[in-house]
């Protein structure tokens, strides 16, 4: 019925997320007990890792006409969002269940948005990348103004409206490289620089300022400063799940299409690459230095880890400078340090980030209050989600035996490995400032005051995406070898 | 011999805080039997190696009971364990310590599941850092022991007990990053993570241009803030003034000597050259430790600020008897941690016996106590004693070694650099005598009729502690035949 390059058995799991997404919504006009919503879309989503898991290490495909890569690097990233996915709808499903209409919707928007971000994991073309970019940004538009009260809107409308802009940057950037080049296809784009002179390329500024505003366009979905204005605001007033989705999915969507772009379309010549990749360097410095001395000051849990967020963008971008300084005659692993050390740092703050959102969303659910005051004495009436926010907390220092400290180890050896000592430094350093506005929390749990003796309970769907992703820390951190391993496969297996 | 004796003893106490921590309905004299039983099995468990440790002549500088698994293949980090006569006073120092503390704390009241919990934690980290010979998985012992120490501080602590532990945790995490900046270019520069290796490889190994003596100072700092070295001693007071009595003594008796010996391991044998070059710079920066630390011990009117201010002084020893780069010098260095853990121990633990049974610590307050305490005046006498270095007790032996060796050493400017370091004894034998002198005798006070005298528990461990100080002071050849054994290739690097 299909032609092979309209169907693709390689296509599958997006088309599984595709059609659960759509059940989901049918579903809801039907189901009285809404509860299978999530039921099916986790569902759903473990069929589509299935699907993802099988592809694993096979041959590198394109398809599409060449507009779409399946490679161990798109599959890790697919993965990478179902388990993101599966995980923001186990945490919601208390919050949804609140909600009087569009039970279906909600979940459906986080399949769609979560789809949208697997196909910029794998797209190598630039209007489709800016096709999946739309996708997975409106769908998260609405999901952070779900909540349709004051601050959950204001929150959305900024999210619109600097989304817009930094979309408009974003396709004003890819018009100057098309213009530049020719070409839209990534690898086509890299074979025309390279085919032009030096002369040539600095004859025109267009491929620079190309450059720059792709990254400007790239570095407001990844937080980084000074493309981080929205966070602190966006993440305040959306529904908590969703923060924690954008804190983490979206960011690592942003890399991933950054890794692709980046790699794939200016990896060369030499020349050009190290000056993104400085530009990388300092835009890594100046985000983690701005985002944790910012964090310093925050009273609201869920500001603070907007700024942190920002601080950990930061230590990503580290990773994508090494991506830049490595020398083209490196061969080996050493050569892919960077891809890996931040494909498995993306791993470890995904599993993080999602535990401690998850840990607040089962206590600001019942103390009611986002405030950092009113965590006091946590430790004594939730122990368990205390000791794991706590955990949470310390893997995001960059402290053992949490995956944050494996993570920083991994990708700061790469980047000293390239030369980056200074960057390194500068980095280790704002892992020190990070520790005072973390442990706070922490101290605030376990010394402060209870406000009240009463326990705080949480629900099974909770406990059940805490566990997972305080187990996940705690396995990354300790035996990190397996998980590395896939980082590592995945950086090297790579279509342009 | 194929029993994993290190993973054993290591791995108990960590084994006992999970007990503690996840078992339902214990009553806290459950806890403190467990707590108990799981340090007492590794104290005999080390001692027993101690006495099957292979002392032939042949078996100088070679690691015993090692295990080695891989851990970590992408980065080439193996889970390896092994002690040599360096690192084995060390862990028997520390399990030592680690069972003592345990009846030191015997009548903590408040929360104590949590509190035996992070004390044995605290104590599998130390262990852990001590027989670590991957210098990856050293540094996660060494970041590992924050965590507890940061509760123990800040929860059980006295006075301005959270400032004191958030400052000791940026001095650490401040020492810890930069020693990571330097771990990670030593990994690059030489490929490996094997302290062996590269200490048997040599500068031979470090191929790029990154100059070593810039690896060995980044290294350096993270020892020094935690030995301390003047100027980097400013969180010590602080944590040992507010701490509980058992986490002074453990920091005390312990975790400083963490710093010392790092150094000896990481920095001189592996940089013996550099080491050599910057000898004079350290060895004045000791003697100035030593003497302004005496100095501003002379001073102190708090009981344990006094004790902690002395270790401070105490450690310049070490840091002397370390870079005067003599055999003699570094035997009398590893022989004054050793003895310094024990005496500093003891004394902490006696001043926090004087402090709970008499509710005071400040000297100006204090007085005649000898009359209501016939025991505790004998011991802290023997203790203080020990500290000013009085033959027959272990602090002469280590500090005349200290001595004797650096003189003879033939370091640059040694000799004038001792004789001003053996000024420091004058000056601790004032504050000792005189610390002695305010506290237990003069006229006895009437506030302090009701006081008791130690408890039948506390006159073991008191027991227990001069034992060790006698039998060291009395044959240290117990010790320093098996010091003998880890300094010869250390000797062997430095070309003597």
């Amino acid at each position: 019925m299909f032609s092979e390059t309209v169907f693709t058995p390689l296509f599958v799991p997006e088309l599984t997320l595709l059609v659960t997404a759509v059940v989901v919504i049918l579903l809801d006009l039907v189901l009285k007990n809404k509860w299978w919503l999530a039921v099916v879309s986790i569902a759903g989503i473990v069929v589509s890792a299935g699907f993802a898991v099988a592809m694993w290490g096979g041959d590198s495909a394109s398809i599409f006409f060449g507009m779409m890569a399946v490679d161990n690097f798109a599959i890790f990233f697919k993965l990478l969002f179902l388990v993101i996915a599966a995980l923001v709808i186990l945490a919601s499903t208390d919050y949804v269940s609140k909600l009087k209409r569009f039970q279906g919707e909600y979940y459906a928007l986080v399949l769609i948005s979560a789809l949208g971000m697997m196909l910029m994991a794998a797209t190598t073309e630039l209007i489709s990348i800016y096709i999946a970019l739309e996708l997975t940004s409106i769908s998260l538009y609405i999901l952070v103004g779900f909540l349709k009260d004051p601050k959950s809107t204001e929150a959305a409308l900024k999210y619109l409206l600097l989304g817009a802009v930094a979309s408009a940057v974003l396709l004003f950037g890819m018009a100057l490289i098309f213009g530049f080049t020719g070409q839209t296809q990534l690898g086509e784009i890299a074979a025309a620089i390279q085919s032009m002179s030096l002369s040539g390329v600095m004859a025109s500024p267009g491929l620079i300022a190309g450059m720059v505003l792709i990254i400007a366009g790239f570095g407001f979905k990844i937080a980084a400063v000074p493309f981080h204005m929205w966070v602190p605001d966006v993440y305040e007033g959306a529904p908590t799940p969703i923060t924690a989705y954008l804190s983490v999915a979206s960011k690592a969507a942003g890399f991933a299409i950054i890794l692709r772009v980046f790699i794939s379309a200016f990896g060369l010549p030499h020349w050009l690459s190290l000056d993104w990749g400085m530009v990388f360097a300092i835009l890594a410095a100046v985000g983690m230095t701005v985002g944790n001395i910012i964090a310093l000051t925050q009273t609201n849990i869920k500001r603070m880890l907007g700024y942190s967020s920002i601080a950990q963008a930061g230590y990503l971008m580290v990773g994508l400078a090494t991506v830049g300084f490595v020398s083209p005659v490196i061969s080996g692993s050493s050569a892919f340090a960077g891809q890996s050390g931040l494909l498995f740092f993306l791993a470890s703050y995904t599993l993080t980030n999602l535990g401690a959102f998850t840990a607040i969303i089962a206590i600001s659910g019942k103390v009611d209050s986002d405030l950092i005051a009113d965590y006091a004495g946590m430790g004594k009436r939730a122990p368990l989600l205390a000791l794991a926010l706590s955990l949470c907390l310390i893997s995001l220092i960059g402290m053992p035996p949490a995956a944050g400290f494996m993570a920083k180890f991994y990708i700061f050896s790469g980047a000293v490995q390239q030369g980056l000592l200074w960057l390194v430094i500068i980095a280790v350093i704002n892992s020190v400032i990070s520790a005072y506005y973390y442990l706070r929390v922490v101290k605030v749990m376990w010394t402060g005051k209870p406000a009240s003796e009463t326990k705080v309970p949480s629900s099974i769907a909770l406990r059940v995406a805490l566990g997972l992703s305080c187990l996940g820390v705690l396995v990354m951190g300790i035996v990190p070898g397996f998980v590395m391993k896939l980082a590592e496969m995945a950086a090297k297996m790579f279509v342009s | 011999m194929d029993f994993n004796w290190l993973t054993t003893i290591i791995f108990l106490p960590a084994l006992g805080a999970l007990l503690i921590a996840f078992m339902p309905r214990l009553s806290s004299r459950g806890i403190r039997w467990l707590a108990a039983v799981f340090t007492f099995i590794p104290l005999v468990l080390s001692i027993y190696l101690f006495t099957i440790f292979d002392r032939s002549a042949g078996m100088a500088g070679v690691m015993q009971f090692e295990e080695s698994v891989s851990w970590i293949p992408a980065i080439n980090a193996n889970y390896h364990l092994g002690v040599d006569g360096l690192s084995l006073p060390l862990m028997i120092l520390m399990a030592f310590l680690g069972f003592l503390v345990v009846l030191i704390s015997w009548k903590i009241d408040l929360r104590p599941r949590e509190y035996f919990a992070w004390l044995l934690l605290l104590e599998t980290s130390i262990l852990g850092v001590f027989c670590s010979l991957d210098l990856l998985l050293f540094f996660l012992f060494w970041e590992i022991e924050v965590i507890p120490m940061y509760f123990l501080i800040s929860i059980w602590g006295t006075g301005r007990k959270e400032y004191s532990a958030i400052k000791y945790v940026i001095y650490t995490l401040f020492g810890s990053a930069v020693m990571l900046a330097g771990i990670l270019s030593l990994y690059f520069t030489t490929g490996s993570l094997s302290m062996v290796e590269i200490a048997q490889g040599g500068l031979g190994m470090i191929q790029t241009a990154m100059p070593a003596a810039a690896i060995f100072f980044l290294l350096l700092v993270g020892f020094a803030v935690k030995l301390p070295v003047f100027p980097l001693h400013s969180w010590l007071p602080d944590a040992h003034t507010d701490a509980p009595t058992a986490v002074s003594v453990v920091l005390a008796g312990a975790l400083l000597k963490m710093g010392g010996y790092g150094m000896i391991r990481v920095c001189v044998s592996i940089f013996p050259g550099v080491a050599q070059d910057y000898a004079l710079p350290l060895i004045i920066l000791a003697v100035i430790s030593v003497l302004y630390g005496a100095a501003v011990t002379l001073r102190q009117t708090d009981l344990k600020r006094l004790i902690a201010y002395s270790s401070i002084s105490h450690m310049g020893y070490v840091l002397l008897g370390i870079f005067a780069l003599g055999q003699v010098s570094l035997t009398g260095a590893a022989l004054q941690m050793f003895s310094h853990g024990i005496i500093t121990g003891l004394l902490f633990a006696m001043a926090g016996l004087v402090m709970h049974n008499a509710g005071e610590r400040d000297l100006r307050k204090l007085g005649g106590l000898a009359r209501q305490m016939p025991i505790i005046v004998v011991v802290f006498s023997i203790a203080g004693v020990a500290s000013l270095g009085l033959p027959t007790t272990s602090g002469f032996i280590a500090e005349f070694l200290v001595f004797v060796g650096s003189f003879t050493s033939g370091a640059p400017g040694i000799q004038v650099a001792t004789i001003l370091g053996v000024l420091g004894i004058v000056i601790t034998a004032g504050y000792i005598l005189w610390m002695l002198q305010r506290v237990f005798y003069g006229e006895p006070l009437k506030k302090f009729d009701k006081v008791k005298d130690a408890s039948i528990l506390e006159r073991v461990y008191m027991f227990a502690f001069v034992a060790v100080i006698m039998l060291v002071g009395i044959y240290p050849a117990i010790l320093t035949d098996v010091i003998k054994m880890g300094v010869a290739p250390v000797m062997g690097l430095l070309g003597g």
